[in-house]
């Protein structure tokens, strides 16, 4: 099935895609506008995107995902949509009455040059109420652009300074993560002793519990008075640089609050690294129960490990997530072969190198030669496959033409997953979520082996 | 919640009536107002919808990235051959191509894959974008055609001239300049039928396709559930036209009747009533005594067949509750008579893109009290269900978690159908479907949790 994919891999002269391994930036800012309390995303622009991105985020989250458009016409496109804007601004106040909207742009309002800064400054804001905004282009970056650029936004429009005197607290921004991994970056900083403010959060909006009623604005969210006291936070930890970076540098820029830019907390040593940012910057001591986690986890480590060593590995999704898992695999014996992202580069303005030269680094010091690829696709990937087997596959639900095509062993990983659930609970971050991870590679390759094996080789212990 | 609701409602009054109530008439086919949050999805979606079930086809979106992504293999239209329609191609347009237009990487892209796929069919979407750059998709495709000596059709599909109605239309053009016969070709008129508007979501059209062979009918071609390029060439020659999603279809059985004379007949395969109904008018349309005689003798096995079991799940069904959400008004109708089957009412019914006609059959079928109202929000969508104490609801993807939320049973009747839901069997599937969701126990866990009063077992 879905076979189509050709061996021979020849020069693509088109630059179009095939088999996409990314999405477009508005729904990235949509998923982190969730993340402030009482917030309603707009999507500036025509109705059909606004209902493919809540479509799609609602099949990951299996929540209601709420946000308005700006039902664009034929006639907006003409004469600009400045008064399709103020129009909404308007009614989504008086209709759904949010604390805050935030407004992205899409392809076709971008292009059509409509000045959302201006169209706000110009529109009549409820008192008390806020409107913030970040352009979108979806014909620059990807879906984690997107969601960088609403969490800048979120800087530029909220943050304040309001004493010289930096309090003693963390901002600290996750990253284009699953509600479940939030709730576990806030538990390992809470268990630290440290106050934090993590901006954007949207457990508690797209994982909130069943009630009996249904809340358009659940509890969860960053509040404004957070995002407005952020710039007086001590230190900003931006986890994923693609994702995280752009926001924190601006909070160094506009009110210095130094960064730190870590990885996504996957597996022991960027979880190590979290930790150890903490302590180093608040003076305190790693707890005990930590302590004891990651003991467990490095136990499950040597424990496991030769179900692991040399096992071949392809990995795939966004840039931030991938490098985790990289770093994680390897830390397992692994070998990653095929590595890829379909979001193109660096972040915009990080000066901390590509996607490549990071992958490309890790594998250096295992001493691992592989393909690595920004701005990819998975018909590139199918054809490395192709070409170059692997043992598993780990990437987001789109992986899975891919693994029955070449019948390889998949795991679940990222954004979007469409065909599984409980994925967006459960974290895969930090030592708790490494051994999550652990289990779900094993059960990948061992529920294969024992397909596989002969009779005579099937066996109970393993 | 319900505080805020009093303004929404008067705002969007004209498109909200209650059976019995008002004597208004419903607003309809209006464009959305700015700042809604409006369930409808757009002209390139409707035109995608209808399009991406011909399996030998290159389907490539000419836009940037994000419209493609969202429309990969998300309709479950099954294939019983080529599946190259399940990969997804887009021109993936970047910041100079909006600048300098997409006309070269649109031709590059199509040369590209048109070398590595062998394909006999290419279809281009315009997206929003590209109405605003204006890439003359026409001469592209025209030009590419000739390259390769073999159909690029664009798709006129920019998103903000209208809904998903537009959407089917664009589609149906699209469709019309495929099945054009050959200069050379003369149309040669056979027995045969076409079947519009099933996509064989969940295999629909595979069960349908048996019915019509039981009847002694020769099916032509499928628009455009497991269709091909070969299969769609042949359409002219078809001597009637059934169809079954009329809005999306509607519009090309007109087109087909003025230039090759194919007359047609709206059928419906949802629920027994309308299934047995429609065998027969199929039958009756083609005059053939055998036909007639052989749709008896089927109707006839296949509800002896289900019946029974039907009136089971009607046994413990009876007296339940429905509220309808879904995209078109003449799948409202069906499934309004279909919860009669089983026993349940319909006490809130809306659709997104419903015509005035439409509406007022459904103001015909249902019970005083019911509401009817065209494009939903949610909010009003959970106002209405609560009120009139829906226990099921019948929608799309994004209603779904909306409906558990609110403690309320539901099944898609969309793009994320797991059964087929055509013909006897589905109309089992369906029975079963509803039941094993309104009668699940985990509406029970809801109570026992004790989370407050709020939650009661609405199934
Ligand atoms: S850009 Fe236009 S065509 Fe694409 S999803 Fe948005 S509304 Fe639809
Ligand atoms: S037009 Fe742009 S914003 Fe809309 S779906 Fe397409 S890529 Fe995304």
């Amino acid at each position: 099935m879905l076979d189509c994919t050709p061996k021979d891999i020849t020069e693509r002269k088109s630059g179009g895609i095939i088999n996409p391994a990314k999405t477009c930036q508005p729904i990235g800012a949509m998923y982190a506008a969730l993340g402030i309390h009482k917030c309603l995303p707009h999507s500036h622009g025509s109705q059909g995107c606004c209902s493919y991105h809540r479509m799609h985020l609602t099949r990951h989250f299996r929540d209601p995902v709420m946000a308005s458009t700006s039902c664009f016409t034929e006639g907006s496109s003409v004469f600009g949509g400045g008064a399709n804007l103020k129009a909404s601004i308007q009614n989504v106040f008086h209709i759904y009455k949010p604390d805050v909207m935030a407004i992205h742009t899409t392809c076709l309002t971008e292009t059509i040059g409509d000045d959302v800064s201006s169209i706000i400054k110009t529109a009549e804001i409820a008192e008390g109420k806020l409107v913030i905004h970040a352009n979108t282009p979806s014909y620059v970056g990807s879906h984690i652009t997107g969601f960088s650029n609403m969490t800048k936004a979120m800087v530029s429009y909220l943050a304040k300074s309001t004493s010289p005197e930096k309090k003693e607290q963390a901002n600290i921004i996750p990253g284009f993560v699953n509600p479940g991994d939030m709730r576990e970056i806030k538990r390992l900083v809470e268990s630290m002793g440290i106050e934090y403010i993590m901006f954007p959060d949207t457990s508690g909006v797209v994982d909130s519990p069943m009630t009996g009623e249904f809340e358009m604005y659940p509890e969860g969210g960053t509040t404004v008075e957070q995002l407005q006291d952020t710039g007086n936070s001590q230190i900003t930890l931006a986890l994923g640089r693609f994702a995280s970076s752009d926001p924190a540098d601006l909070l160094n820029k506009d009110y210095k609050v130094p960064v730190a830019t870590l990885k996504t907390p996957i597996g022991i040593k960027a979880t190590d690294a979290l930790l150890m940012t903490l302590r180093n910057s608040f003076a305190r001591e790693i707890p005990k129960e930590l302590e004891i986690e990651r003991g467990q986890l490095v136990d499950i480590m040597t424990d496991t490990h030769f179900h692991f060593h040399g096992k071949t590995v392809a990995i795939f999704g966004d840039p931030d997530i991938v490098t985790g898992i990289t770093e994680f695999v390897l830390s397992l014996g692994m070998v990653p072969l095929h590595v890829l992202t379909g979001t193109p580069g660096g972040s915009s303005s990080s000066a901390a190198g590509s996607f490549e030269d990071d992958i490309n680094g890790m594998l250096k010091g295992a001493g691992i030669e592989a393909n690595v690829k920004s701005a990819g696709d998975l018909f590139t990937l199918h054809q490395w496959i192709k070409n170059q087997p692997v043992d598993l596959l780990i990437g987001n639900t789109y992986g899975k033409y891919i693994a029955r095509a070449e019948d390889v062993p998949f795991m679940r990983v990222g954004f979007p997953i469409l065909d599984r659930s409980v994925h967006s609970y459960l974290p895969i971050v930090g030592y708790r979520g490494g051994m999550r991870l652990i289990e779900m590679i094993s059960n990948a390759l061992l529920d294969r082996a024992d397909r596989d094996a002969k009779d005579e080789d099937f066996e109970l212990v393993m | 919640m319900a505080a805020d609701l009093a303004e929404s409602i008067i705002e969007r009054d004209e498109f909200i009536v209650t059976k019995g109530k008002n004597k208004k008439q419903l607003k309809c086919d209006a464009d959305s107002s700015a700042g809604c949050v409006s369930q409808r999805a757009c002209v390139y979606c409707g035109a995608r919808v209808v399009l991406n079930p011909i399996t030998d086809a290159i389907h490539l979106v000419h836009g940037p990235i994000g419209c493609a992504t969202y429309t990969w293999d998300i309709r479950g239209s099954l294939s019983s051959g080529a599946e190259l329609y399940r990969n997804s191609f887009s021109t993936d347009l970047k910041e100079q191509d909006i600048i300098f237009g997409g006309a070269k990487k649109l031709a590059a892209a199509i040369d590209g894959l048109v070398e590595k796929y062998q394909a006999k069919l290419v279809f281009v979407y315009s997206t929003c974008i590209v109405g605003v750059i204006g890439d003359d998709l026409e001469a592209i495709c025209s030009a590419a055609s000739r390259r390769h000596n073999i159909e690029v059709i664009p798709v006129e599909s920019s998103g903000f001239i209208g809904n998903k109605s537009a959407g089917y239309r664009a589609a149906g053009d699209a469709l019309l300049r495929l099945i054009k016969p050959f200069e050379s070709t003369v149309v040669e008129k056979n027995n045969s039928i076409n079947y519009l508007g099933d996509f064989n979501l969940a295999g629909e059209a595979w069960i349908i396709q048996n019915y019509l062979r039981q009847m002694g009918v020769e099916l032509n071609v499928t628009f455009t559930g497991d269709s091909h390029y070969t299969a769609l060439k042949s359409a002219p020659n078809a001597r009637l036209n059934i169809i079954q999603c009329a809005g999306s279809m509607i519009y090309l059985a007109g087109k087909m009747e003025e230039l090759y004379q194919i007359p047609y007949i709206q059928i419906s395969f949802l629920g027994i009533e309308d299934t047995a109904a429609s065998l027969r008018n199929i039958a009756a349309a083609l005059g053939e005594e055998s036909m007639i005689v052989k749709a008896e003798e089927l109707i006839a096995k296949e509800t002896a067949r289900v019946e029974n079991i039907i009136k089971g799940y009607r046994a413990k069904l009876e007296g339940k509750k429905a509220a309808i959400f879904v995209g078109g008004g003449f799948k409202a109708i069906s499934l309004i008579k279909q919860f009669r089957e089983i026993g349940i009412d319909v006490v809130m019914i809306g659709t997104q893109t419903g015509r005035k006609e439409e509406y007022e059959i459904m103001n015909e079928l249902v019970d005083d009290g019911t509401v009817i109202l065209d494009d939903a929000n949610p909010a009003e969508l959970e106002k209405f269900m609560m009120e009139k104490g829906a226990n099921l609801l019948v929608g799309g993807v994004k209603e779904r978690p909306l409906a558990y939320k609110l403690g309320i049973a539901f099944i898609d009747h969309n793009h994320d159908r797991k059964h087929p839901l055509s013909g006897f069997e589905g109309a089992v599937n369906f029975a079963e479907e509803v039941y094993s969701t309104v009668c699940s126990p985990v509406w029970k866990s809801l109570t026992s949790l004790g989370m407050g009063s709020g939650v009661e077992n609405h199934g």
